[in-house]
């Protein structure tokens, strides 16, 4: 006799002698056996237990054992239950096994059926257990911290960062916006011997010249008109962990040549100071520009690209590895069941294929916002097609206009309108981060129009 | 004892062996361990079109009926020895239920699920070492002897 974990079944009929007997002759095979007289009492009791398999008479006042039946299946899609029932009629056995039913017996039962098929059952069901342990064993290994991929190049990518996160050379991470470039370069903090010292980020785009100087370099005391009193910049903080220049193709040139220098000689100056402070900290960077058509059109240091990329990481938009979008999705409905305390168990077929086809030019954070729309307005555990909202206006929104800048430029504007110029909401809407709005606003020279109705 | 009127299902033919068990437990004298009631009626439960017998699980009473144990049940000639081997191999299956014992994995084992009389003569005769230790820990006894 081998210790297995117990089996649960819920016996739910409305006649009690069919209860007990039916609990003891199951008792004695070794199962955990707890009985309903009815519908809503089996309801009531279904969260009690980690239920293998209900036992269900068809005819009980009420609601009848299809009803039970459909009900259960509302919460526990994968619930296996068999019918019981002393009147056996063609239609009602077909009935019950088309809604779902495992099997359908007529009572009384030859004890050899039951048996058989109870053991049938447990043995599936060890088997399906099996099969997820398996394969969450087997997704672990494509997880780097919260970057999760079983997609080739992301895997190499996955490794590469591993290594790289040793050593203390800078890594440029270049890609669309919303791949995860600011995740690789946690997950490199993370994995590195630099853990416990500070990661810090500075998105390069979102800020002036003057302030992005300020804002890495740190101030000293009255440096300039409104520096009140000595601030240390970014570059001060990170102290021994790593530093994350994020938008780095968006810096001015005369930064660019002084963040060379600094880089070269691993040592500042406070704006407005003399004293030279040695830097612990490492280097990461990221883009989602062209560095080397930037180089080509004079608008970004060669020097500086070649001291930046000494290792260079690209992440391949979502669309070039769709066989990652189920594993993402499921991925965030996990962690947003927990942050939300939902329950959703999974993703409709139809659903999963809008999002699997979908171009996701927003990339892995679009489809999670998409997710995460989709479990707030889901009804149900299950995420259907009409809970799945994909902000893409389709052909025919702009028929004035030509170019694929033009649809952008007009959908930038429309969702701006909407969102009364809210730029972190529209942003959210448009499946892109703030600093992207912000540049794309200002690539288009977007504007806010007339007087905004009030909020 | 006779088998209790109140336990004959008209409609089946057959003992409700969960009224029997009812019924036995009335009978317990004081000073027996276990009450094991063997009767020559067919008994049945509500769900199952037979059974060999049936027993408190953990408790004091069992029964088992020698109606389906008799070859002549299934139109062959009596063999006696055969009989009493699987009235032996029931009723100690029975009363080990009512020693908390469930069903065994082990074909060598008495203990062993038998749905058929094929399968009782499949299993073996007596406990297995695994199903005789619960059954005196179980009894409050030493190791099992």
């Amino acid at each position: 006799m081998t210790m297995e974990k117990t089996v649960n079944i819920m016996v739910v009929d409305d006649e009690e002698i069919v209860r007990e007997s039916l609990t003891s002759w199951l008792e004695e095979d070794g199962y955990h056996v707890e009985c309903a007289e009815g519908g809503k009492k089996a309801l009531e009791r279904l969260p009690e237990r980690n239920w293998d398999l209900m036992l269900v008479d068809l005819k009980m006042p009420g609601m009848d054992g299809i009803q039970l039946m459909d009900e259960v299946h509302k919460t526990s899609p994968d619930m296996l239950v068999i019918i019981m029932t002393a009147f056996a009629t063609v239609d009602t056995a077909v009935k019950a096994m088309k809604k779902g039913a495992y099997d359908y017996f007529v009572k009384p039962f030859n004890p050899d059926d039951i048996s058989l098929t109870i053991r049938k059952i447990v043995d599936h069901r060890k088997l399906v257990q099996e099969n997820q342990f398996l394969r969450k064993e087997l997704k672990k290994q494509y997880k780097l911290r919260d970057m999760i991929s079983k997609n080739e190049k992301m895997l190499e990518i996955f490794d590469l960062a591993r290594t790289v996160a040793r050593s203390n050379s800078t890594v440029l991470i270049q890609g669309e916006s919303g791949t995860g470039k600011e995740l690789l370069a946690r997950a490199i903090h993370d994995e590195s011997p630099r853990t416990n010292a500070p990661f810090i980020s500075v998105s390069c785009a979102s800020l002036t010249e003057s302030l992005l100087e300020s804002e890495l370099f740190g101030h000293e005391k009255g440096a300039f008109t409104g520096a009140a009193a000595l601030k240390r910049g970014k570059l001060e903080l990170a102290q021994d962990g790593t530093l994350f220049l994020d938008e780095i193709g968006d810096i001015s040139l005369k930064l660019q040549m002084d963040l060379l220098r600094v880089l070269e000689q691993r040592e500042f100056r406070r704006v407005g100071g003399s004293d030279l402070i040695a830097i612990g900290s490492r280097i990461l960077a990221a883009t989602n520009r062209d560095l080397k058509k930037a180089i080509a059109e004079g608008r970004f240091r060669p020097d500086l690209y070649y001291r930046l990329n000494v290792i260079s990481i690209h992440i391949p938009p979502l669309r070039e590895r769709r066989e990652d979008i189920p594993l993402l999705v499921e991925h965030f409905i996990e962690k947003f069941n927990i942050e939300m305390g939902k329950e959703i168990r999974g993703v409709s077929e139809g659903a999963m294929r809008i999002m699997v086809d979908n171009e996701w030019p927003g990339n892995a954070r679009e489809l999670r916002n998409v997710v995460e729309r989709a479990m707030v307005v889901a009804k149900g555990n299950l995420i259907t097609e009409a809970d799945v909202s994909l902000s893409s206006s389709g052909p025919g929104a702009n028929p004035g206009a030509k170019s694929l800048e033009e649809i952008e430029k007009e959908h930038i504007r429309l969702v701006l309108n909407e969102n009364h110029w809210n730029i972190v909401r529209s942003a959210h809407t448009l499946g892109i981060d703030r600093v992207t709005l912000y540049n794309k606003i200002k690539k288009y020279g977007l504007k806010r129009e007339g007087v905004a109705p009030k909020e | 004892m006779s088998v209790p009127p109140a336990s004959f299902e008209a409609g089946r033919n057959q003992h409700s062996s969960t009224k029997i068990l009812k019924e036995l437990l009335g009978e317990v004298p004081k000073d027996a361990l276990k009450l094991l009631g063997i009767t020559g009626m067919d008994l049945c439960i509500p769900i199952l079109t037979y059974v060999f017998g049936e027993a408190q699980l953990g408790g004091t009473a069992a029964v088992v009926s020698t109606a389906r144990l008799r070859q002549e049940f299934y139109g062959g000639a009596p063999d006696r020895p055969l009989f009493l081997e699987r009235v032996r191999k029931e009723s100690l299956h029975e009363l080990g239920h009512t020693f908390g014992l469930i069903h065994c994995r082990s074909g060598e084992c008495v203990m062993h699920l038998s749905n058929t009389v094929v399968d009782v003569d499949a299993k073996g005769r007596n406990f297995c070492t695994y199903c005789r230790t619960v059954a005196a820990s179980n009894a409050g006894g030493g190791s099992g002897k």
